[in-house]
C-alpha cells in the first residue's frame, strides 16, 4: 500500500505538472525539500541522542518499569501480545505520556524505542506486527491536553479567550483515539479471520 | 488560567529530567555513563531514518507544487457540502495527516481570514490541535527501526484521523454553535 501511494504521488505529480505548466515549481519542490528532509533527520539527531540518554538512566534505574507497572491493567488489554513485564511497555507508556503533556521531541525519540522494543518481541522482521499497528493508531490520533502551538497562534490573533478550545480539543482528540483503537482492532480481527495472522 | 498553561509546559521538560537523573543517582545507576552510552543509539538512528525521510518529503512536495493536491481538494468539494462539511476547513482535514508544516500555515490562514473566534476559526484550531501528521509519524517511527511492510498501519492511521476530524465538527458545533 505504500509503494502505491508513494509511486502515485510522484505519478499525479508530474503528470499534473506537464498538463497544469507547473514542472518548474516540481523541479524546485524536488530539490528543496530532499534538503528540508536531511536537514530535519540532522535535527532530530540532537533530540534523539539527548533524550535516549536520558531514558537509558530511566531505564537502568528502574523508573520505567515503575511507570508500567502503575497502568498495567490498561497496558495489558491494550497490548495483548507484549509481554507485561516487557521494556517494550514502559517505552510506550513514555511516548504516550509525553504525547499527552504536548512534549512532542520527547515523544519521538520514546516512539522510535518502543518501535525498536516491537521489533525484537517480532523476531526482527521488517514486517509489522499487531501490536505496532495498535501503537501507530493511538499514536496518530495524537491525545494532547494542552495544544500549545494552536493556542499561540489563537493568541496572535486576539482571540477572546484562546484556551476556550482545549475542551473540544481533548474530546475530539480521545473520540479519534477510541475510534483508532476500535479501527485497529476490527482489522487485526480481520486479518485473523483471512488467516494472515 | 493561559499564563499557568505556559508556566506548566516551560517547567515540565526540566523537571522531568531533573526526577530521571535524581531517581538514577539515588539507584548507584553511574548517570553520565549511561546517558553517553545511551545517547549513541541517536547517531545511528538518525542517520538511517534520512532515506526514509527524503523520499516521504520529496514525493509529497512534489504532489503539492504540482498544483495536484489542490486539484483533490476542488474536486471533493462538491461531495463534502453535500455532507455539510464546512467546505472551508477541507483543504485543512485533507493536510493534516500528509504534512505538519502545511497544516500549521493553513490553520494560522484560516484563523486569521475568518478570526479566531468565528466557527472556522475554532474548527480549524481543534483539527490541528487533535490529530497529527500521520505520514511523519508513520515515516519516522517505522523508518527508524527498519520496518518496510506497513500492513494495515496507514489504513488505521488515516481512518484514526478521519473519526478525529468528523468528531472535531461535531464537537466544536455542538460546544460554540454554527456562528
Amino acid at each position: 500500500m505504500v509503494n502505491y501511494i508513494w509511486g502515485g504521488m510522484f505519478v499525479i505529480g508530474i503528470v499534473f505538472g506537464m498538463i497544469n505548466g507547473t514542472m518548474d515549481q516540481v523541479n524546485k519542490a524536488l530539490f528543496v525539500s530532499a534538503k528540508e528532509a536531511v536537514t530535519l533527520c540532522l535535527g532530530l539527531m540532537s533530540i534523539l541522542v539527548f533524550w535516549l540518554g536520558l531514558m537509558k538512566i530511566a531505564e537502568e534505574s528502574g523508573l520505567l518499569d515503575k511507570l508500567s507497572t502503575l497502568f498495567k491493567p490498561f497496558m495489558r488489554w491494550l497490548f495483548p501480545e507484549v509481554p507485561p513485564n516487557h521494556p517494550a511497555m514502559g517505552y510506550i507508556l513514555s511516548n504516550m505520556m509525553a504525547n499527552t503533556f504536548g512534549l512532542g521531541n520527547a515523544a519521538t525519540p520514546l516512539g522510535i524505542k518502543a518501535m525498536e522494543q516491537l521489533k525484537k518481541l517480532n523476531g526482527g522482521k521488517t514486517t509489522v506486527s499487531r501490536s505496532m499497528v495498535t501503537f501507530l493508531a493511538i499514536n496518530t490520533s495524537s491525545v494532547t491536553l494542552i495544544p500549545t502551538t494552536v493556542i499561540a497562534i489563537r493568541m496572535n490573533y486576539d482571540a477572546h479567550s484562546p484556551t476556550d478550545i482545549v475542551f473540544p480539543t481533548i474530546i475530539a482528540t480521545a473520540i479519534s483515539a477510541i475510534g483508532g483503537i476500535a479501527i485497529d482492532r476490527y482489522f487485526y480481527y480481520r486479518r485473523k479471520r483471512n488467516g494472515r495472522e | 488560567m493561559l499564563h499557568w498553561m505556559t508556566t506548566i509546559s516551560i517547567w515540565m521538560i526540566p523537571l522531568l529530567i531533573l526526577s530521571v537523573i535524581l531517581y538514577g543517582t539515588m539507584k548507584r545507576v553511574p548517570t553520565y555513563e549511561t546517558f553517553v552510552e545511551g545517547g549513541k543509539e541517536g547517531i545511528n538512528m538518525s542517520f538511517s531514518l534520512i532515506p526514509f525521510l527524503v523520499g516521504m518529503l520529496v514525493a509529497i512536495s512534489v504532489f503539492r507544487a504540482s498544483g495536484a493536491l489542490d486539484f483533490l481538494v476542488q474536486f471533493l468539494q462538491p461531495l463534502l457540502a453535500f455532507l455539510h462539511f464546512p467546505s472551508e476547513v477541507l483543504p485543512l482535514a485533507i493536510i493534516r495527516p500528509i504534512s505538519g508544516t502545511a497544516a500549521l500555515g493553513m490553520t494560522s490562514d484560516l484563523i486569521s481570514v475568518y478570526g479566531p473566534d468565528s466557527f472556522v476559526g475554532r474548527l480549524a484550531a481543534t483539527i490541528q490541535g487533535s490529530t497529527d501528521t500521520t505520514f511523519y509519524v508513520l515515516t519516522v517511527y517505522f523508518g527508524a527501526v527498519g520496518i518496510k511492510k506497513m500492513g494495515d498501519a496507514l489504513k488505521v492511521g488515516l481512518l484514526a484521523d478521519l473519526v478525529g476530524i468528523i468528531a472535531a465538527v461535531i464537537v466544536v458545533t455542538l460546544v460554540f454553535g454554527m456562528n
